[in-house]
């Protein structure tokens, strides 16, 4: 340990001392002064503090606010739908409860000061009073009646069925990171079977090859999101929990080995567009996970892009099916690798349905 | 159960362990005095004295990650000093990190908070102020205490495994938790979290049954329930909670045990970890949080309970003046003791649990403010138009009522499914939760323990010591927790290890070094209490009359130093309810004062 190490330690052992010194110091005196009068003088100065905690403390909390609140991003639109919805919740949320807290804080730190005692006065009898009782049990009530209503009408747009015509992405979280699955042409995920995840075949997701559906499943690194559109998030995990956090969304879901889940919004800006309302060049959404999952937990981040269509069509237009990847010899794997050896029948069958455009499952099964 | 039957019970008990303290007595040896004593008052105190030292603990395991939050790029070699590898080039690493945290969390909820807690003043207070010469089952009462302390050593010694304690946090969810491969803290050390947390039911246990059963039948004349001080209302409601909903958690346990080492699929499917495949599979990870929070919801209470029967206590002792609305104060405890059971999906909003289902709880979670408000509103009018005396504990008492209502209300955040969504697993439940919970039943106990200290040892708490440690941990408190909603505003999730590479959440380092540097201020203060306590036990002023603080209830009418017995003679009959401060003109009626003829009524 350095020696500004131990002087630290001396300076506090120090005034540990001295601090306990005074302490035990004001026990002789007040047994000199008369226990009657040092308890006015500890009661007089403890009340005082109480008024002066309440008004430093109200001070303190709106600095605080002043300091804080821009980093929350609360003053910015949210970036989804559904995150207005949840802000305007959090609103009303903190009205009710601010004028509350408010109340009864300063009531609560007033009358410790104003009924301090004294000679003076003695304590009012009262105890009870069925009529003041059932007043503070109805308007809670009431209020929390409130709360209840809209937040309920909310959770249930929220939670409600996809709109039609959203797209569909898939993420799966494992010690410690994320992978995406989009759905490609045919627009459905393929089936996948936790048994077949083998990193070394190109199979982080355990894809069933025999499923046509996944040969134009695609498997980029990071998720886009098309600005204004609806997204169907399909959850999973390959290991322990996860959770798919979405800060500025203002989303989560839980992401549980053999259950997955879902989760749908709709994001309102593009990357681009929260960058300029943040005034932060860097700003990105990030995907937190919010699930304690192990030692790395605090680094499981992904990133998610919003963009136009446009950008979307072009970035997706780039990306290769993780099947041709898995399997590079030829797309004649299929259902059929195991039964029928790849000649050239299969591969003309594939080259017909090319020509027809359907799927090869479909031309297959003819 | 009749008057007369009390009586005739009471009567009973009282022979018996009078007989039982007399042939005993010649030859009380330090072993049966002081270890295996089976004195209520003595046993404890020896929850207090273990409790406090866990609490110690516990409190340096949060000094420890807070240096780390507050500091994640210093390097301070001394910690590789003390812990070796764990903390390799003096930087705390990410698997020491979330053994503290959990560590941390399990110390204090379930060994500070309820053990602690629980086992000091419901050992304490039931006798003395039921009017009873100890517990229906002193052996019993001293189990309990034994199997605490075992589970207390168990806890202890996986701190020194070599692979680390549990580190899954305090609630340690399967998968995670069950399974060696994901996670060091999974491995020998999950195997004693969970042996020790069923050796903590079993006290439990044997305390709660002892408890009710105590309270129930073996009060003194007179003392019928509703002429029961609110502390022991609230320690029977607790006990009830512990009684019902703890078996619940242990048999989460045994299946969480049976996943680990039989190999079974109750919480585990289709897994792969660290690239292998495991065979389990239709078993849910959910089931477990559902055996996890019907208890975990009820243990909260279990915690906050006791400490709002103290304050209760305290504030109407303090402010001579009677509790206001005894019988709505009786019945919010008991509101909140039903409602308790019915809350638990609330920590599971997001786990995928059905909308519709979803929405029930939110309904009932938020009903559960409505008790709370109630408590608040009759501590507020308490206080109005009283004669306040600002003892340390009356300090405390106040301070709790100021952090039980920051975190009450934020829970009407959290309760609602809708915010969850986005506060879920933030700092904001962090702040909620150490708020409402934490600080609240910190300040709640140190009320009871300058308020009974007394009572215990015959002397007092040094009161200049006692002022200082009060300013100081409000202060701090509010410094820590309260800046911590704006990050749980922001999304900042909780038990991340350096949020530096983040670019929604780097702009609270700045923060997070003014959080740790309170953090540590509030420790010195509470290492400061601990001082004044064991120091006063010994040398403290003592106490010189019977009743101090000019209380009505019953512990009061023992001796200063009461023996094993509790009262010399017989015990005594009560006349009248827990709470006649300044009624007709006096200062307070003692509760052994018969009924005066012209005596108004309330
Ligand atoms: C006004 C009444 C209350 C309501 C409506 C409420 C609601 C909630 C909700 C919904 C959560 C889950 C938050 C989440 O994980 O996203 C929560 C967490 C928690 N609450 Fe409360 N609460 C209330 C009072 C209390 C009290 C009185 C205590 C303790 C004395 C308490 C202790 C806790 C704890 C320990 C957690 C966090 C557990 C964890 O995840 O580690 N709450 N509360
Ligand atoms: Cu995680
Ligand atoms: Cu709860």
């Amino acid at each position: 340990m350095t020696a500004s190490g131990y002087l630290i330690i001396a300076i506090l052992a120090l005034l540990f001392v001295v601090i306990f010194q005074i302490a035990k110091a004001s026990e002789y005196v007040s047994v000199l002064k008369g226990e009657k009068k040092t308890f006015e003088q500890n009661n007089r100065i403890n009340a005082f503090l109480m008024v002066v905690f309440l008004v430093v403390g109200l001070a303190a909390a709106w600095w605080c606010n002043d300091l804080l609140y821009k980093k929350t991003l609360l003053g910015l639109p949210s970036a989804s739908e559904h995150g207005e919805k949840i802000d305007t919740m959090l609103w009303i949320t903190l009205i009710i409860t601010g004028i509350v807290f408010f109340i009864t804080q300063i009531l609560l730190f007033w009358f410790a000061y104003r009924y301090q005692a004294s000679e003076k006065r003695t304590a009012y009898y009262y105890p009870h009073n069925n009529f003041l009782e059932v007043i503070w049990t109805a308007v809670p009530a009431l209020a929390l009646t409130v709360l209840v209503g809209f937040g309920l009408y909310y959770w249930f747009k929220i939670t409600g069925e996809a709109p039609k015509g959203a797209m569909e992405v898939e993420i799966t979280g494992h010690q410690f990171g994320w992978e995406y699955r989009y759905p490609g042409k045919d627009s459905v995920l393929g089936r996948v079977n936790y048994k077949l995840i083998d990193a070394a075949k190109s199979n982080p997701l355990g894809q069933d090859w025999t499923d046509v559906a996944n040969q134009d499943d695609l498997h980029p690194s990071e998720m886009h999101l098309v600005v204004k559109r609806p997204v169907r998030l399909v959850i999973r995990a390959q290991d322990v929990i996860h959770d798919v956090g979405l800060p500025h969304f203002r989303l989560k879901m839980d992401a549980v080995p053999g259950i997955p889940t879902t989760m749908w919004f709709t994001p309102q800006f593009t990357t681009a567009e929260m960058r300029e309302k943040t005034g932060n060049p860097n700003f990105v959404y990030e995907i937190s996970c919010d699930q304690m999952c192990g030692k790395g937990h605090y680094s499981m981040k992904g990133t998610i892009i919003v963009e136009t269509q446009a950008e979307y069509d072009k970035w997706i237009a780039g990306q290769k099916p993780q099947y041709v990847t898995a399997n590079p010899n030829g797309a004649a794997a299929a259902g059929s690798a195991s039964t029928q050896p790849a000649t050239e029948n299969t591969n003309k069958a594939d080259a017909n349905q090319k020509q027809e455009g359907k799927p090869v499952a479909q031309a297959l099964k003819k | 159960m009749s008057n007369e039957a009390t009586v005739h019970v009471e009567q009973g008990a009282v022979h018996e362990v009078l007989e039982h303290h007399d042939e005993h007595h010649h030859h009380e040896t330090f072993i049966t005095k002081y270890v295996f004593s089976q004195d209520h008052k003595m046993i404890a105190k020896q929850f207090l004295i273990t409790g406090t030292i866990w609490a110690i603990i516990g409190g340096l395991m949060s000094v420890l990650f807070r240096i780390q939050l507050g500091y994640p790029d210093a390097t301070f070699p001394f910690l590789e000093d003390i812990f070796g590898h764990w903390a390799k080039g003096g930087k705390i690493q990410p698997e020491f990190y979330y053994a503290l945290v959990t560590m941390h969390g399990t110390i204090l909820v379930f060994f500070v908070l309820t053990a602690g807690l629980s086992g000091t003043f419901a050992n304490l207070l039931i006798p003395l102020q039921v009017g009873a010469r100890d517990m229906a089952s002193p052996m019993l009462n001293m189990l309990s205490y034994w199997f605490f302390f075992l589970a207390s050593i168990v806890m202890f010694s996986s701190l020194f495994v070599e692979t680390g304690p549990a580190a899954g946090g305090w609630t340690v969810y399967p998968p995670l938790s069950a399974l060696g491969d994901a996670s060091q803290g999974s491995k020998i050390g999950m195997d004693l979290w969970l042996v020790s947390m069923a050796l903590f039911v079993v006290s439990s246990l044997l305390g709660g049954l002892n408890y009710i059963s105590t309270i129930l039948n073996m009060r003194t004349k007179g003392m019928t329930m509703t002429r029961l001080p609110l502390t022991i209302w609230a320690i029977f409601f607790t006990a009830i909670l512990g009684v019902l909903s703890f078996p619940v958690l242990f048999s989460g346990f045994i299946l969480l045990l049976f996943d680990r080492h039989l190999g079974t699929s109750f919480y585990l499917s289709e897994i792969v970890i660290n690239g292998k495949i495991l065979p389990n599979e239709g078993g849910s990870a959910i089931l477990y949080q559902h055996l996890f929070w019907f208890l975990g919801h009820p243990e909260v209470y279990i915690i906050i309970l006791p400490t709002m029967g103290l304050v209760s206590e305290v504030m109407s002792v303090n402010a001579r003046k009677p509790i206001f609305g005894y019988m709505a104060m009786v019945g919010s405890l008991f509101a909140i003791a039903v409602l308790a059971f019915l809350v638990w999906a609330h920590h599971m909003f997001v786990t995928g649990l059905n909308p519709f289902l979803g929405s029930i709880f939110v309904l009932l979670t938020l009903l559960i403010a409505v008790p709370s408000a109630i408590k608040v509103f009759n501590w507020l009018t308490t206080l109005w138009r009283g004669n306040i005396r600002f003892t340390p504990a009356m300090l405390f008492a106040i301070g709790f009522v100021s952090m039980f209502i920051s975190g009450g209300l934020t829970g009407i955040f959290l309760g609602n499914s809708t915010l969850d969504l986005h506060l879920h697993d933030t700092y904001f439940v962090i702040a909620h939760f150490h708020i409402v919970m934490g600080i609240s039943a910190f300040l709640g106990m140190f009320a009871g323990v300058y308020h009974w200290f007394p009572k215990m040892y015959g002397r007092y708490l040094n009161s200049t010591l006692g002022y200082i440690h009060f300013w100081v941990t409000l202060v701090c408190a509010y410094v820590i927790f309260w800046p911590m909603h704006y990050e749980g505003f922001a999304g900042m999730p909780r038990r991340y290890y350096d949020y530096s590479s983040w670019e929604s959440f780097k702009n609270f380092v700045e923060l997070n070094k003014v959080i740790s540097f309170a953090a540590m201020l509030s420790f010195g203060a509470q290492l400061m209490f601990v001082f004044n306590f064991f120091y006063s036990i010994f040398h403290g002023r003592k106490v010189t009359t019977k009743n101090p603080w000019h209380s009505a209830t019953l512990e009061w009418t023992t001796p200063i130093n009461p023996g094993h017995g509790n009262w010399p003679g017989e015990i005594p009959e009560v006349h009248r309810w827990a709470y006649d401060y300044g009624k007709d003109g006096k200062d307070y009626i003692d509760q052994t004062t018969p009924v005066g003829k012209d005596e108004s009524g309330h």
